[in-house]
């Protein structure tokens, strides 16, 4: 029998050459194959001899941009009503919570019907990116009240009740004592949640309508995201646009990532010291 | 004086009101969302009977007589994910096992990091590398029927995106289980390989059970990487390597194209997909309750049993 254990410590480090070797497949292959396939008309040109992803670059950003501004304020004010008013226990904390993991746990195609059911046809705004980033806002929801409410745990009650004994009324300690402590965690989850934004495709097939050669005149015009672009190019024949445009996304993403991680340690440094 | 008191409560009481409203907000969107769903898929459901819409074998929505049966969809999802998740799991279990134990401890850190910002590639490019490498070699080298697209395809894909999560969920809950475990067994004779499969591993039980459920939904639930490598043919899965169609894939293939009943169909679709992830999020939820400590105390309790029998002897 430890003779079939040891050999079995050997499988696993097997296992694990064969993930990182996967994992890292994916990125070398896109990187490589995409690189020399960027050029200047692809990223800036304005899509009327070749294509080019300078709408689909606008178009993300206006779909980060309406995502944000709708789901920071409300996740970050809905985590510290769970937090600073009812203590983090009771029944309502119970049934929200419950509300954001279903929530978190609805494949992305399903909240694409919901967006096309209630902005697209209800509200009857067409195909537009407003009705793709509303949509996109719900779907990030979860993500951002759920991290702001473990940064807001985290601090420590010492801060509040010093406030307190201060005479500092309670929103008051909230915004300056609360909140800046707790900012490292709150920006990291932002960022991360602007990530899955850039992400994401599913959603926006059935919200946005996958325009790719017009820049979107308002929001409530049709348009594209870089995600989106790719599985257009990828499946309508331009299989050189879809690399290039691959790299330019991933390489988005991972700049999201690195920069989620270094803006929270440099505010948490400049909230307690080093 | 008396004016600021007024401003200083009028103001708390009004952010309180705004926090609340928020915090009402997830519960609002589910809300909505639950009932626009059900309210245009359902009346089809219903129109198109219950089994026939289930458990029918035909989708034929743009036919003279249209039929609107996603059994074979259903049936693919299940495969795919399946398929995926012990491929994902297989790999990210003994990754993470080995992660745990068996490596350099300087590797670790890094190790995880990367796999973390693994996490965060766009499905959609996992999609690409799956139609521009995968398809491709399985066409070439492996498929008996000289297709590439379909099931095989899908689930490597799969397999391959929801690594990170396997690994790092199952990471975190060994690593959640008390290292005590671990030096008493290496203390009754054990070595550390015992003691890692046969004690750590099963402690740390309901935490990689969660992380499985987990997958599962994300597998289940996955649009693009699967769109781009499983065919699309509405068929009823008969091999590995045959195009056919997920739930997934059925909705945001029609979504552009059709209107009208078919329309309802897709909506109809994404109504029993919304079904499935439901009962796997409560799945999750009862299996996070379940929580690791009890298991690791019974495992506790047979430790100090055997050494009690070990004793009388």
């Amino acid at each position: 029998m430890r003779k079939f254990y040891s050999a079995l410590k050997y499988v696993c480090i097997v296992a694990l050459i064969i993930s990182l070797v996967a994992l890292v497949a994916v990125i070398a292959y896109v990187l490589i194959n995409g690189m020399d396939k960027l050029s200047i008309d692809l990223l800036f040109g304005d899509y009327k001899d070749s294509p080019s992803i300078l709408p689909a670059f606008i178009g993300t950003l206006q779909l980060v941009g309406i995502a944000a501004i709708i789901a920071v304020p409300i996740g970050v004010a809905s985590a510290i009503f769970l937090v600073e008013y009812t203590g983090n226990k009771g029944k309502f904390v119970k049934i929200v919570q419950v509300a954001t993991e279903t929530l978190a746990g609805i494949p992305s195609i399903v909240y694409g019907l919901f967006g096309y059911l209630i902005f697209v046809v209800a509200f009857g705004w067409g195909y537009s990116m407003l009705a793709g980033g509303i949509t996109l806002a719900i779907m990030i929801l979860p993500t951002i009240v759920r991290s702001t409410q473990e940064s807001l745990l985290s601090v420590q009650g010492g801060l509040r009740e010093g406030a307190y004994a201060l005479g500092t009324s309670k929103v008051r300690t909230i915004f300056k004592i609360v909140l800046p402590s707790a900012a490292g965690g709150i920006v990291t989850a932002i960022i991360l949640a602007i990530g899955r934004v850039v992400s994401e495709s599913a959603v926006l097939i059935l919200t946005i309508g996958m325009v790719v050669n017009k820049v979107p005149e308002s929001l409530m015009s049709p348009g594209t995201s870089l995600a989106l672009d790719i599985y257009y190019f990828a499946s309508h024949g331009y299989p050189d646009e879809a690399a290039a445009t691959a790299v330019v996304l991933l390489v988005f993403v991972m700049l999201l990532n690195l920069l989620a991680g270094w803006i929270g340690n440099l505010i948490r440094k400049s909230t307690y010291g080093d | 004086m008396r004016n600021l008191y007024g401003f200083i409560n009028a103001r708390e009481k009004v952010m309180r009101g705004v926090f609340l409203f928020s915090a009402i907000f997830s519960i609002l969107a589910l809300a909505t969302i639950t009932i626009f769903l059900l309210v245009s898929g359902v009346p089809f459901i219903a129109k198109t009977g219950f089994a026939k819409f289930l458990f029918g074998s035909d989708w034929a929505p743009l036919a003279d007589t249209p039929s609107y049966g996603i059994f074979p969809m259903i049936v693919a999802s299940l495969y795919v994910t399946a398929l995926s998740v012990i491929i994902g799991i297989g790999i990210g279990l003994l990754t993470a096992i080995a992660l745990y134990k068996f490596c350099p401890k300087k590797l670790v850190a890094p190790i995880r990091q990367m796999i973390n910002l693994l996490a965060g590639i766009p499905s959609v490019i996992f999609g690409l590398f799956g139609m521009t490498i995968i398809v491709p070699f399985i066409r070439d080298y492996i498929s008996p029927t000289g297709v590439g697209y379909g099931i095989l395809s899908a689930s490597l894909v799969l397999g391959i995106m929801i690594l990170p999560t396997i690994v790092s969920v199952s990471l975190d809950s060994l690593n959640s289980v008390s290292n005590t475990y671990y030096e008493g067994a290496l203390a009754l004779g054990a070595t550390k390989e015992q003691a890692t499969f046969k004690i750590m591993l099963p402690a740390a039980k309901s935490g990689i059970l969660a992380g499985v459920v987990l997958a599962i939904g994300r597998a289940i639930g996955e649009t693009m990487a699967v769109i781009m490598v499983i065919g699309g043919s509405p068929e009823m899965p008969e091999s590995l390597f045959q195009s056919v169609r997920t739930m997934t894939a059925n909705i945001a293939m029609g979504a552009l194209e059709l209107n009208g009943d078919a329309l309802s169909a897709l909506i109809a679709t994404g109504v029993v997909l919304f079904v499935f992830t439901l009962i796997l999020n409560v799945s999750f939820s009862l299996l996070k309750k379940d929580n690791s400590d009890k298991v690791a105390d019974k495992i506790a309790g047979k430790i100090t049993g055997k050494e009690r029998r070990g004793a009388k002897k």
